[in-house]
C-alpha cells in the first residue's frame, strides 16, 4: 500500500463498522448528550416557573415578538440546508452565501433576545429576581450560548472557504455544523412551545 | 454516497510552532502524545497519585475517629478532609482508572490502531488533570470544599463558614465533567464504529460491552450534573435562588438532580471493574465466560434501570409513601441484573482449572467483597429499615464494600493482568500475592466494623463522636485496619518500582489468554496491529490457539493448520497520527475560566483567548 | 482458599456476636423500645436473615468452587469449554426476582403504615436550626397550656407522638433510633415523624443530616414518662420562670437581663424574648444543654459561658469572656441563676 492510500485509509472514510463516518457518529452522540442537558434545564424551568415573589417570566412575554424571532431562527435552518446542498454540488460561492445568511439570521435571533431580555430586566425580571426568572434565564442563556458558538463555527467555515479550503470533499464539515445548528433550532422550538406558549395554571 | 471526506489542507510549516513528531522519547513526547496507550498510562499514573492523596485523607479521618472526642483535626478541617476524600476517590481515582483501562484496552481489544479521535482523547486527559489540580488548589486559595462530596443545598450555598469551597466544587467538577463527557463521545464512537472486520457486537470481549454501557451512561449522566452544578454555582456566586427555600427555591431539587446523575455514576464506577473481572476469570479458569449473552444483556439492563432508582438516596427526605414505594421496588429489581453476574462468574469458575495468580486473586476478591456490598445494598431497599440505616456508618460500609472491595479490587486485578502489555514485564507474583492478602485483610478490618457501628447508631459526617455510646472499640479497630491497607499499598508500589528495574520479561501471551490483544507483542508496539485482524469468533485469539472436539475438549491448533495461515507480506509500519500540543493548550483554558469566576474576570477573558487559540490551532494544524 | 474462608467466616461471627452483645449503645437501632421501632426491626430481621442465607450460599459456593476446581500441579489440560446453560441462567434470574418480589410486599406495607397519621397522637412541633432543636407543644388533649422548650423532648409513654418537622436554615434530620427511623427536616417544607415509647426512660438521638460545622454537636434526647408525670412536667414547663431565691441567683438574673443574652434567649416572665437560641425558662429541668453535648452541671456551664464557640465550632453564641466581656463573678452569678431555672 502506498503512503497516500494509507493516509486515506487512516484519515479518510475508511471502512467503519456502521458505514457512518466517525465524526458524524460522534456528533450524533454529542447531540444525544445535549438532549439531556436541555432536558434538565427545561424541566428545571417547568418546576420553577411560578416560584418565588415578584414578576415572573410568563407575566412579561411578548409572544408576537418572540414568534418573529423564532421564525427567523427557523429560517436559518433552511438556509443551512441550502448551504450544505450547495457544497455538495461544488458551488462554493453559493455555500458561502447561504452560510453567511444562516449566521446573519442567527445573529438577528441573538440580537432579538438581547433586546427582549433587556426589556425584561427593566420590567423587574432579573437573573436573581426569583427562582422562576433564574430558571428562565439559565435555560435561554444556555441556548443563546449554543447559538452563538454555532455562529462562530459558521463564520469560521465561511472564512475557511474564502481561503479555498472547503471543497466538496469537505462537505462533511458543513453537514456536521448543520446537524448541530438544526439541533439548536429544534431545542428552540421546544423552548418556545413549553416556556413561552404553554399557559401557566393560576393557583 | 462514498465521498471520502478529507482533512483540511494546510500549508507546510516548519517554524517554531510546527506540529511535533517525536512520539517515544522525552517529556515533550508525553505532553503532546495522542497515543491511546500513553494517554491510558497518564490517566492511570495520575489516578494512582490521587489514590495516595485520597488515601492519606482517609488516614487522617481514621486518626481523628480512632478515639472519642478526637483532637487531630478541627471541625472545619475534618469537614474539608472528608469532602475531598469522597471527591478524590470518586472523580479523581476510580473514574480515571476506568478511563485508563478504556484508553489502553479498547482499541487493542477491538483490533484498532487508536481511538476515533486521538487529540480529543489527549484533551480529555489534560482536562481531567487540570480539573483535579484546580480542586486541590482550593486548599491554598481560601479553603477546600467542606460541604460533603454531595454538597447538599442550602448548606453549601448558605450554611458554611465560607462558600469559596463550594465555588471550587462547582467549577472543579464541571471541568472534570467536561473530560468525562468528551471521552465518552470518543469511546462510544470507537466501539461502535472501529471494530475489526468480523467483530460483531456479540463477538466483542465482555470488557468492551461494559465499556460501551459505561460510556453511554457517562454521555447521558454528565449533562444532568452539569446543569445542577451551574445552578449551584449561580446560587453561590451570582445571587440566584435555585436552592434557597426562603425565596421559593427547593433544596430537594439539588438532591434530585445530583442523584439522577449520582446513581448512573455508581454504575459508571463499577461496570469497568466488572468488565475486567469478566476477562480475568475466564483466562485463569481456562474456560469461557459462562453465559456471555446474559452477562452482556444484564450490563445493558443495569444501564437502563440505573436511571430509575435515584431517589433511593433520598428515602428520608419526605417524598411520600408512593414515591418511596416506587423507588424501593425499582431498587430491589436492579439487584437482579447485578446479582446475576455473580452467578455467571461462579459458573465461569465452576468446572474450570483455576490458577491463583495475583490478577485472579483480586478478581475473586472482587466477587466476594462485591457480594457483601450488594447484599447490604438490598437491605437498604427495605425502606422502613433504611429509615434507621441511612446517614449512618452502615451506608458507609455498603459503598466501601462495592467501591473498594468491588471497583478497586477489580481495577487492581486489571493492573496485574495487563501489566505485561504495557511494559513487557510481569509484576512479581510473590509481592502481588502479599499485596492482595494484606489488602484484603486490611480492607475487611477497616470496613466490616462500619456495619456494626452504623447499626449501633453512629452517624455519618461527624468530626467527633462522644464516649459511652458503644462506638469506641470498633472505631479503633477500623483505624488499625486503615493502616494495614496503607501498608499493602506500599507493597504494591514497591512491586512496581522493583519490576521496573528487575522485572521478568513476560513474553507475548504469559497467561495463555483468550482475547486478541494478546496476539500482538509485549510491550504493545506503537501501532498496535501491524495488520488489522479479521475476527471470526468470540475469544478469537483462543480459537487461533485451540479448537474443540465433539466433547468440548480442547485440542491445540497445529501451527499452520488454521485457515488463517496467510503468509504475511513485509509490512511497512503503519502510519500513526502525529502528536499535538493543542489539546494541552485548549485544556489549560478551563481552569482559567474557573479562577476567573472566583477571583478576577480578567483571568476568564484570558481563558477565552486561550480556548479560541487552542481550538483554532487544533482544527488547522496539518495532519501530516 | 481455606485460610481466607475461615477468616471471612470468623469476622462474620465476631460481628454478629458483637452486635448482639454491645453494652451501652444508646443509639442502637437493634433494640427497639417502642412499637414503631419494633415494626422497623421486624422488617430488618426479615431481610437480614435472607441476606445471611444468600451470603452463606453464594460465598460458600464460591469458596467451594475455588477449592474443588483449582488447577492441580502439572495439569496443563483445559477443562470442558462450557459456554452457558440457558435454563440455569433463567432460573437464577427468576428466583431472585421472586424473592425480591416477596419482600417488596411487606416493605411497601411498612412504608404506608409508617406514613399514616396516628389516631390520638400528641402533636409536637419541632424546629431545627444550626445546631439545636426547638420544640413547641401546642395546647391539646394532655397539654393544658402551650409552651416552648429545646433539645430534650418529653413524651408520655404508650401514646403515639406526631412530630411536625421544620427547619429554619439548612437540612437537618431527626433521629431517635430506639423509638423510630429518621426523617429529614427540610426548610420551607413540613415533614412528619411518628414516634412512640413503650416504657419510661431516656432515649438518645441526634441530628443525622450533615448540617455544617457542629453537625456532630446537635444531639437530642427523648424522655418518656408515665402520663401523669408527663402532665406534671408539662404544666411546670408552661409556667413562667421560677424566680431566683439566693443572692447570687438574683445577681445572675440582673447580669442576664443587662447583657446580650436577652437578644437571643427567652425566659418567660422576664423581658428576655429572643428567638435565636433555646428557650431557657426551665433549662435546669434538662439533663443536658448546648445541643445535648454537655451534662447540665456547674463545671460545664462555666466552660460554655466562658467561651461557647471553643466548645461548639461555629456557635452563634459569642465567647462570654472575650466578646461579651463577662467577668468570672458574672459567670458565677449566671450559673447560680441558670441552675435555679427549674
Amino acid at each position: 500500500m502506498t503512503t497516500e492510500a494509507i493516509a486515506v485509509e487512516e484519515h479518510g472514510a475508511h471502512a467503519t463498522s456502521t458505514g457512518l463516518d466517525n465524526r458524524k457518529l460522534a456528533m450524533w452522540a454529542f447531540l444525544g448528550s445535549e438532549c439531556l442537558l436541555f432536558g434538565a434545564l427545561i424541566s428545571g424551568y417547568l418546576l420553577y416557573r411560578s416560584k418565588g415573589v415578584g414578576i415572573k417570566p410568563h407575566n412579561v412575554y411578548d409572544i408576537p415578538y418572540t414568534s418573529v424571532s423564532s421564525f427567523v431562527l427557523l429560517m436559518s435552518s433552511l438556509t443551512m440546508v441550502l448551504a450544505l446542498a450547495a457544497i455538495q454540488r461544488n458551488e462554493e460561492r453559493k455555500m458561502r452565501i447561504w452560510l453567511t445568511a444562516t449566521a446573519l439570521l442567527g445573529m438577528t435571533f441573538i440580537g432579538g433576545q438581547v433586546y427582549e431580555f433587556t426589556s425584561f430586566v427593566h420590567e423587574g425580571l432579573s437573573l436573581s429576581a426569583n427562582p422562576a426568572s433564574s430558571a428562565f434565564f439559565l435555560l435561554t442563556g444556555f441556548h443563546g450560548t449554543h447559538v452563538t458558538l454555532g455562529i462562530i463555527m459558521l463564520l469560521s467555515l465561511v472564512g475557511l472557504s474564502l481561503a479555498g479550503k472547503i471543497g466538496p470533499k469537505h462537505a462533511l464539515y458543513v453537514e456536521l455544523i448543520g446537524l448541530y445548528w438544526h439541533f439548536v433550532d429544534i431545542v428552540w422550538v421546544v423552548i418556545f412551545t413549553v416556556v413561552y406558549l404553554m399557559p401557566v395554571p393560576k393557583h | 454516497m462514498a465521498t471520502v471526506t478529507e482533512h483540511l489542507e494546510t500549508p507546510a510549516y516548519d517554524g517554531p510552532f510546527r506540529r511535533p513528531t517525536e512520539t517515544q522519547k522525552g517529556i515533550v513526547s508525553w505532553l503532546t502524545t495522542v497515543d491511546h496507550k500513553r494517554i491510558g498510562i497518564l490517566y492511570g499514573c495520575t489516578a494512582l497519585l490521587f489514590f495516595l492523596i485520597g488515601g492519606s485523607e482517609a488516614l487522617l479521618i481514621r486518626l481523628q475517629l480512632a478515639h472519642p472526642n478526637g483532637h487531630v483535626l478541627t471541625a472545619e478541617q475534618y469537614n474539608q478532609i472528608f469532602t475531598m476524600h469522597g471527591i478524590t476517590m470518586i472523580f479523581l481515582v476510580v473514574m480515571p482508572l476506568g478511563a485508563a483501562f478504556f484508553n489502553y484496552l479498547i482499541p487493542l481489544m477491538i483490533g484498532a490502531r487508536d481511538v476515533a479521535f486521538p487529540r480529543l482523547n489527549a484533551f480529555s486527559y489534560w482536562t481531567f488533570l487540570f480539573g483535579g489540580l484546580f480542586l486541590y488548589s482550593s486548599f491554598f486559595l481560601g479553603g477546600a470544599p467542606q460541604c460533603g462530596w454531595f454538597c447538599y443545598a442550602p448548606l453549601s450555598t448558605m450554611g458554611l463558614p465560607t462558600t469559596i469551597g463550594t465555588l471550587f466544587y462547582a467549577i472543579g467538577l464541571q471541568i472534570t465533567g467536561v473530560a468525562s463527557l468528551v471521552a465518552s463521545v470518543n469511546f462510544v464512537t470507537t466501539i461502535i464504529n472501529m471494530r475489526a472486520p468480523g467483530m460483531s457486537f456479540f463477538k466483542m470481549p465482555m470488557f468492551i460491552w461494559m465499556s460501551l454501557v459505561t460510556n453511554f451512561l457517562l454521555l447521558f449522566a454528565m449533562p444532568v450534573i452539569a446543569v445542577a452544578l451551574f445552578e449551584l454555582l449561580f446560587d453561590t456566586a451570582f445571587g440566584t435562588n435555585f436552592f434557597n427555600p426562603a425565596q421559593g427555591g427547593d433544596p430537594v431539587l439539588w438532591q434530585h438532580m445530583f442523584w439522577m446523575f449520582g446513581h448512573p455514576e455508581v454504575y459508571i464506577l463499577i461496570l469497568p471493574a466488572m468488565g475486567i473481572v469478566s476477562e480475568v476469570l475466564p483466562t485463569f479458569s481456562r474456560k469461557p465466560l459462562f453465559g456471555y449473552t446474559f452477562v452482556a444483556f444484564s450490563g445493558v439492563a443495569i444501564g437502563f434501570m440505573g436511571w430509575g432508582v435515584w431517589a433511593h438516596h433520598m428515602f428520608a427526605v419526605g417524598l411520600g409513601p408512593i414515591a418511596n414505594s416506587a423507588f424501593a421496588i425499582s431498587t430491589m429489581f436492579i439487584a437482579v441484573p447485578t446479582g446475576v453476574k455473580i452467578f455467571n462468574w461462579l459458573g465461569t469458575m465452576w468446572g474450570g482449572k483455576i490458577s491463583f495468580t495475583t490478577p485472579m486473586l483480586f478478581s475473586v476478591g472482587f466477587i466476594t467483597m462485591f457480594t457483601i456490598g450488594g447484599l447490604s445494598g438490598v437491605t437498604h431497599s427495605i425502606v422502613p429499615s433504611d429509615y434507621q440505616q441511612t446517614d449512618t456508618y452502615y451506608i458507609v460500609a455498603h459503598f466501601h464494600y462495592v467501591l473498594f472491595g468491588g471497583a478497586i479490587f477489580g481495577l487492581m486485578s486489571g493492573i496485574y493482568y495487563w501489566y505485561p502489555k504495557l511494559t513487557g514485564k510481569l509484576l512479581s507474583e510473590k509481592l502481588g500475592k502479599t499485596h492482595f492478602w494484606i489488602m484484603l485483610i486490611g480492607f475487611n478490618v477497616t470496613f466490616a466494623p462500619f456495619h456494626i457501628l452504623g447499626l449501633q447508631g453512629m452517624a455519618r459526617r461527624y468530626y467527633r463522636y462522644p464516649a459511652h455510646q458503644g462506638f469506641d472499640f470498633w472505631n479503633m479497630v477500623s483505624t488499625i485496619g486503615s493502616f494495614i491497607i496503607a501498608f499493602s499499598i506500599l507493597i504494591f508500589l514497591i512491586n512496581i518500582v522493583l519490576t521496573k528495574f528487575k522485572g521478568k520479561p513476560s513474553g507475548d501471551d504469559p497467561w495463555d489468554a483468550r482475547t486478541i490483544e494478546w496476539s500482538i507483542p509485549n510491550p504493545t508496539p506503537h501501532y498496535n496491529y501491524l495488520e488489522i485482524p479479521v475476527v471470526h469468533e468470540r475469544d478469537d485469539w483462543w480459537h487461533k490457539k485451540y479448537s474443540e472436539d465433539e466433547q468440548g475438549n480442547l485440542v491445540p491448533v497445529v501451527a499452520g493448520a488454521s485457515d488463517e495461515a496467510v503468509a504475511h507480506a513485509e509490512h511497512a509500519e503503519p502510519h500513526m497520527p502525529k502528536p499535538s500540543y493543542w489539546p494541552l493548550v485548549a485544556a489549560a483554558a478551563l481552569p482559567l475560566f474557573g479562577y476567573g469566576v472566583i477571583f478576577q474576570w480578567a483571568l476568564g477573558a484570558l481563558g477565552a483567548v486561550v480556548l479560541l487559540v487552542g481550538i483554532y490551532g487544533w482544527a488547522m494544524e496539518p495532519v501530516e | 482458599m481455606k485460610p481466607r474462608a475461615r477468616l471471612v467466616a470468623a469476622l462474620a461471627c465476631v460481628s454478629l456476636l458483637a452486635v448482639g452483645c454491645a453494652r451501652n449503645a444508646p443509639l442502637d437501632t437493634l433494640r427497639p423500645q417502642g412499637p414503631i421501632a419494633h415494626q422497623i426491626y421486624g422488617l430488618w430481621n426479615m431481610v437480614f436473615i435472607l441476606a445471611v442465607v444468600v451470603f452463606v450460599l453464594v460465598e460458600g459456593a464460591i469458596v467451594f468452587a475455588l477449592f474443588r476446581f483449582r488447577r492441580r500441579k502439572g495439569d496443563d489440560s483445559a477443562p470442558k469449554q462450557t459456554h452457558g446453560n440457558t435454563r440455569l441462567e433463567l432460573t437464577w434470574t427468576i428466583i431472585p426476582m421472586l424473592l425480591l418480589g416477596s419482600i417488596a410486599i411487606p416493605t411497601v406495607a411498612g412504608i404506608f403504615s409508617l406514613a399514616r397519621v396516628p389516631k390520638g397522637a400528641l402533636n409536637i412541633q419541632v424546629q431545627a436550626q444550626q445546631w439545636w432543636w426547638k420544640y413547641n407543644y401546642p395546647k391539646q388533649n394532655g397539654i393544658e397550656a402551650s409552651f416552648t422548650n429545646a433539645n430534650e423532648l418529653h413524651i408520655p409513654v404508650g401514646r403515639p407522638i406526631w412530630l411536625s418537622l421544620n427547619s429554619n436554615d439548612v437540612i437537618h434530620s431527626y433521629w431517635v433510633p430506639a423509638l423510630a427511623g429518621k426523617q429529614d427536616v427540610v426548610p420551607a417544607r413540613t415533614n412528619h415523624l411518628k414516634i412512640e415509647a413503650s416504657h419510661p426512660g431516656t432515649y438518645l438521638g441526634t441530628c443525622v443530616e450533615f448540617c455544617g460545622l457542629s453537625h456532630a454537636n446537635m444531639r437530642l434526647r427523648v424522655i418518656a414518662q408515665e402520663p401523669a408525670d408527663f402532665e406534671k412536667w408539662a404544666a411546670n414547663q408552661a409556667r413562667n420562670l421560677m424566680m431566683p431565691t439566693s443572692a447570687l441567683g438574683k445577681k445572675g438574673m440582673k447580669v442576664f437581663l443587662a447583657q446580650q443574652c436577652v437578644g437571643c434567649h427567652t425566659i418567660r416572665g422576664t423581658a428576655a424574648a429572643g428567638n435565636v437560641g433555646p428557650d431557657l425558662t426551665h433549662v435546669a429541668t434538662r439533663e443536658t444543654f448546648a445541643g445535648g453535648i454537655f451534662a447540665f452541671n456547674t463545671h460545664n456551664l462555666r466552660l460554655w459561658l466562658s467561651d461557647a464557640p471553643a466548645e461548639k465550632p461555629g456557635s452563634k453564641m459569642p465567647a462570654g469572656i472575650a466578646t461579651m466581656g463577662l467577668s468570672h463573678s458574672d459567670i458565677n452569678a449566671l450559673i447560680a441563676f441558670l441552675e435555679g431555672l427549674k
